[in-house]
């Protein structure tokens, strides 16, 4: 017998406290991945998580087809927030091109992503609200969701996977008498949203399990790497939106949301307090947007980049910074698409997170980082 | 197979901007250099002089290119002196002809705000194999894992796609593929997608 194991097994030592657990891939509380904790009586010593579950090879295929026949599943590993993940990808194809983007076709793009960044987070919130055992906040914002996925279904056609930003603006126009009824869907969204602080954001049984469990402090928080909410969570003023402003973004009116604590608590309420801003940012977008013109330049068929080129863009996913390096070598396919997805940066964080915290807690951690399992693995 | 001509568009839009009439994105050659971007880049040669090479200088990002050796050392020049804190991604390219793995990493800056709208392009290349064995060739590269801690994933992942192996990283293991994956690593370009 030999004792070569294969790539990847290892032996492990068994010590007579430690008990390790696998908790998932297919346990419902972890998404599709496993978190492989050890745990001494009921704390946690060590954690290990391990993705690649549902890795897709998002960035192979891309290799195989050219610009625009990329779109559609390029959005895959995200499609509740497939604007924002399409958007970066996008913005690098113009830049390489070469191509202006029409001014109401910027407005359409980001009134797109910003409902895109509701319906993701509501999506959210509702699995946050089941693993900590409050069911309303299951159905409300699993209810409250179909408001805004009702707009987008009219505005795209489609009700998640919408491949609707292309290079050169976005694929249709707005329906006629549009701008009326996303200004009454987004100000009843948001009289709803604010109801919810009474039942969670608000409710002592919350904030007794999320309050000081899982604490990322601000230098860890940067040494780490991380992005979007858990970042600003621990008290880092980091926005794309306001810090590289995409599109129109300069224009409108909305602030970013920072909180100090870094606690499972502020990390969940990130993201609902930038659902108020993103309400904020629609209707102002409504009110600046030209009221007609062009949405779309035309472009070639196949287009190509010119010779060897490479572009990094990013924009602020619903997740965090979401970038998309594109190598271009002068054919009709990428060279090479990477995609930096907030989800697979914030993963970093989540063995700090639980070393020293009760098993109990683990939920509350984990679905606080804001963490999408198909979007990080690709 | 499709054809390159101007004459048919994909789809029809209702008006037509024209691109060129406006100003592009991208700067034509004979425009200037944006000035803080290529102070940046400045300082950088200034250090290392001819051991670094500026590919390229455009708003928000500038590239350099490093010798594998040297990458530590501009790591760290970059991270105390000029205030890059973390690694915003980190993406290998394969290039078969040239028979090297290239690993670009874009950092980035939260505590600078005045670097907040950067994004810096260092990369360097690892020697290629024909028949690779991850971990056990010369596709070998300096791990930035104790300058830049956020690239820990970043490099795992880097390791299982193009088998460039990380000397000096703690952990590296497969990170996405499954732990029985025996082929090559997969997104190096003589890996080849059934049916394509």
């Amino acid at each position: 017998m030999t004792n070569e194991l294969p790539p990847g097994l290892a032996l492990q030592k068994v010590d007579e406290r430690i008990m390790t657990l696998n908790v998932g891939p297919q346990h419902p509380g972890s998404g599709h991945m496993r978190i492989i904790v050890q745990i001494d009586g009921d704390f946690i010593v060590a954690c290990d998580p391990d993705p690649g579950y549902v890795h897709r090879g998002e960035e192979k295929m891309a290799e195989y087809r050219n610009y625009i026949t990329n779109i559609p599943h390029l959005e895959r590993p995200v499609i509740h927030d497939s604007c924002n993940i399409l958007y970066p990808y996008v913005l690098g194809v113009e830049e390489l091109l070469g191509i202006e983007v029409p001014e109401r076709a910027k407005y359409i793009r980001v009134i797109a992503s910003e409902l895109n960044r509701c319906v993701y987070t509501m999506y959210w919130l509702a699995i946050y609200g089941i693993f900590l055992g409050h069911s309303t906040m299951f159905m409300w914002p699993a209810g409250d969701r179909e408001l805004l996925i009702d707009l987008l279904e009219k505005m795209t056609g489609a009700r998640v996977t919408h491949a609707h930003f292309v290079p050169g603006g976005v694929r249709n126009d707005l329906p006629p008498n549009f701008e009326d009824v996303c200004l009454r869907q987004v100000n009843y969204f948001e009289k709803r949203i604010k109801e919810y602080a009474a039942i969670f954001y608000d409710n002592p049984i919350l904030i007794a399990r999320t309050a000081n469990t899982g604490i990322l402090s601000r230098e860890d928080a940067i040494r780490l790497g991380t992005t979007g909410s858990v970042l600003r969570a621990s008290g880092v003023d980091y926005d794309l939106r306001k810090k590289e402003p995409y599109d129109v973004y300069e224009e409108l009116d909305f602030q970013t949301n920072v909180l100090k604590e870094g606690d499972s608590y502020a990390r969940s309420k990130i993201p609902w307090l930038d659902m108020m801003e993103s309400c904020r940012i629609i209707r102002h977008a409504l009110q600046k947007m030209p009221k007609s013109g062009s949405v779309r330049v035309k472009l070639k068929p196949n287009p190509k980049g010119k010779g060897l080129d490479s572009v990094y863009k990013r924009v602020e996913s619903g997740r965090g910074s979401l970038g998309c390096y594109i190598v271009s070598d002068g054919k009709p396919e990428p060279y090479r698409v990477k995609l930096s997805v907030g989800s697979f940066r914030n993963l970093i964080a989540l063995p700090y997170l639980l070393k020293g915290e009760k098993l109990g807690n683990m939920p509350a951690v984990y679905w606080s980082l804001n963490y999408w399992p198909v979007e990080a693995d690709r | 197979m499709s054809s390159d001509s101007d004459n048919e568009p994909i789809e029809t839009t209702s008006d037509v901007t024209p691109a060129s009439t406006k100003s592009s994105p991208t700067p034509e050659k004979e425009i200037e250099l944006p000035k803080f971007e290529k102070d940046l880049a400045d300082k950088i040669v200034e250090k290392f002089n001819t051991r670094v090479k500026v590919a390229f200088v455009k708003p928000d990002r500038v590239r350099i290119n490093v010798g594998r050796d040297d990458i530590k050392e501009v790591a760290e020049f970059l991270r105390d002196v000029l205030n890059f804190d973390h690694a915003e991604s980190v993406s290998g390219v394969d290039y078969p002809q040239d028979k090297e793995i290239e690993v670009v990493y874009h950092l980035g800056s939260y505590t600078d705000s005045s670097l907040s709208r950067q994004i810096l392009v260092l990369a360097t290349r690892a020697q290629r194999e024909e028949n690779p064995i991850p971990g056990n060739d010369a596709t070998k590269l300096p791990s930035l894992r104790e300058v830049f801690y956020s690239v820990e994933f970043h490099e795992r992942e880097i390791f299982e796609m193009f088998g460039v192996y990380f000397q000096g990283h703690p952990d590296n293991r497969r990170l996405l593929l499954p732990e029985d994956w025996a082929d090559l690593p997969p997104l190096r370009k003589d890996f080849a997608i059934k049916g394509r």
